[in-house]
């Protein structure tokens, strides 16, 4: 069992309260995963820029003069915002490959790269996770979130969700998928990287790998239909919005609530009980095997569009 | 009426003081307030009382009920009416999956749609949806009647006993060993019966009955293969 909440605001006068809305709903979902949790934030980007977020298990240590350290790496200036065990890694855009690369060689976990997206996420109580990053604060576009009751692999920072697949793109899942190992197998003879022994990931890599093989990011929603094998409830970020894929059994449960101001996604009812104007909002759960997107970038409409 | 605040006294207090209830109370009517989608609301009740609940509801709420009537005056979660064994819920709103699951009695009525897996291993209940139903819905049923008054989702009445479904509106397929049938003067007064004590105004004639074939009750050689 696991929880997941989504929030796609449409009104941008609610942006300042992003952080703080998606840390109550994140927090009613405890009783789904009191293991880890985890939060991606779509905080806007700066033309020019890019993003990556950073993990380390000694953070005073390794985020120490970092900037400067990845200066040559990355052509140009790296500022650091240091948060916990996180830093967000403000870079010139086009250097991410390079920075990454030397990242590597400093022992530096990747979370998240992109011009928009950061992802925090680490062991703990969803509330204890939220104050440490001190993700109420945070403004932004849209944003999910995810607290872990693990049952396939270890509890660790790693094998917390949300997982990055893609420049500003996110997996989180609730289920668990059966074919992972051989699909791990598969995907590492293909040259994707994969961590951890966690389903999630391998997920998370599938996508990776159809992208980069051509398919939209709704085309390789789609083909996961039919190439993992298991349940599942995934929650995709992306840039300009969200998108959301049950399984064909779908026993994973999800609901959501649409209004004029945001469009908004639970495990349960309880995570949405405290949205504004939740009492007079179009409350549904989706539908099994239907991709669902929402996005900036397009007009918003009352009726969900298949990617 | 005893008006109780869910998010001020609690869950295990309020089911409490409903459980205790006996068949000879004079608090007969209830309502609580506030509950934010909480789970197991009004579970385990087994007394003559009504009880209404304001708002939407978690997982499995009026599970296991007996005698009362619960009305859930929002959306329903997962699991609602689990095992119900008489008595009366009603949801305004829409239900969320397995709603009724094993249910052995009494009537559940949804005003509006009802998720997947509807009426699993039924077991005598009766349930009435004005909507439409999900995917998987009464799989396994062994007795009792699921009404649609809407559509029914994919694999509706999968390895059946002898519940018995009767549908208003398009099924997008019918699960294994389940069959149209006829339906017979008989069918139409007892579904005429039910359609009343639901309070759902539909027309018994407009509704077709599906039920099982009664091919997968007994071992077959023929499919000793398949093992």
């Amino acid at each position: 069992m696991c929880g997941i909440v989504g929030l796609f605001l449409k009104d941008r006068s609610l942006e300042p309260r992003l952080g703080e809305m998606l840390t109550a709903m994140l927090i009613t979902m405890t009783d789904r995963g009191p293991d880890s949790a985890g939060i991606a934030i779509y905080g806007g980007e700066t033309p020019g820029r890019s993003k990556m977020t950073v993990q380390s298990d000694d953070p005073d240590t390794a985020f120490s003069d970092l900037g400067a350290k990845l200066q040559d790496a990355a052509g140009g200036p790296v500022n650091v915002t240091v948060k916990s065990t996180h830093a967000v890694l403000d870079i010139p855009a086009g250097s991410t490959a390079k920075v990454r690369a030397a990242l590597n060689e400093m022992g530096i976990r990747v979370m998240s790269f992109g011009d928009s997206l950061e992802i925090y996420k680490e062991v703990g109580l969803p509330k204890d996770v939220a104050a440490r990053f001190e993700l109420a604060k945070m403004s932004g576009t849209h944003g999910i979130g995810h607290t872990r009751m693990a049952t396939e692999s270890a509890v660790t920072t790693m094998g917390a969700h949300p997982f990055n697949t893609g420049p500003d793109q996110c997996l989180v899942h609730n289920g668990s998928l059966s074919n992972h190992n051989s699909l791990r197998r598969k995907l590492r003879r293909e040259g994707i990287h994969i961590e951890t022994e966690n389903d999630t990931e391998v997920g998370a890599a599938y996508l990776t790998w159809k992208m980069q093989n051509g398919a939209t990011l709704g085309e390789a929603l789609e083909s996961s239909l039919q190439d993992l094998d298991g349940f599942f409830t995934f929650v995709v970020g992306t840039k300009d919005g969200f998108g959301v894929v049950r399984d064909p059994i779908a026993c994973k449960p999800a609901v959501m609530a649409e209004t004029d101001q945001y469009v908004a996604f639970g495990s349960e009812y309880r995570a949405l009980v405290d949205l504004p104007g939740i009492e007079t909002a179009r409350v549904w759960e989706p539908e099994p095997a239907t991709v669902y997107f929402w996005s900036h970038n397009d007009t918003p409409t009352a009726t969900e569009k298949a990617a | 009426m005893q008006t109780i605040d869910l998010s001020k006294v609690g869950l295990r207090e309020t089911n409490k003081m409903l459980q205790a209830q006996s068949a000879e109370t004079n608090q007969t009517s209830w309502e609580i307030v506030n509950p934010r989608g909480s789970h197991a609301i009004a579970c385990g009740l087994n007394a003559p009382i009504e009880v209404t609940i304001k708002g939407s509801t978690g997982y499995y709420c009026a599970g296991m009920n007996q005698q009362a009537t619960v009305n859930i005056h929002g959306s329903a979660g997962p699991g609602t009416g689990e095992n119900i064994m008489s008595g009366k819920i009603v949801i305004e709103g829409d239900a969320s999956q397995y709603l009724g699951a094993t249910g052995q009695g009494g009537l559940i009525v949804v005003k509006g749609n009802a998720s997947s897996r509807c009426g699993i291993s039924m077991k005598g209940v009766n349930i009435v949806v004005q909507g439409s139903i999900g995917h998987m819905s009464a799989f396994m049923g062994q007795s009792g009647n699921l009404v649609v008054c809407g559509d029914a989702g994919d694999a509706l009445g999968d390895s059946c006993y002898e519940a018995r479904f009767f549908v208003r509106g398009k099924v997008k397929s019918l699960g294994a060993d389940c069959i149209k049938k006829d339906m017979r003067e008989e069918h139409i007064t007892f579904l005429r019966g039910l359609l009343d004590e639901a309070g759902i105004d539909a027309d018994p004639s407009e509704f077709t009955r599906y039920g099982s074939a009664r091919k997968l009750y007994n071992f077959h050689v023929d499919n000793a293969g398949a093992y």
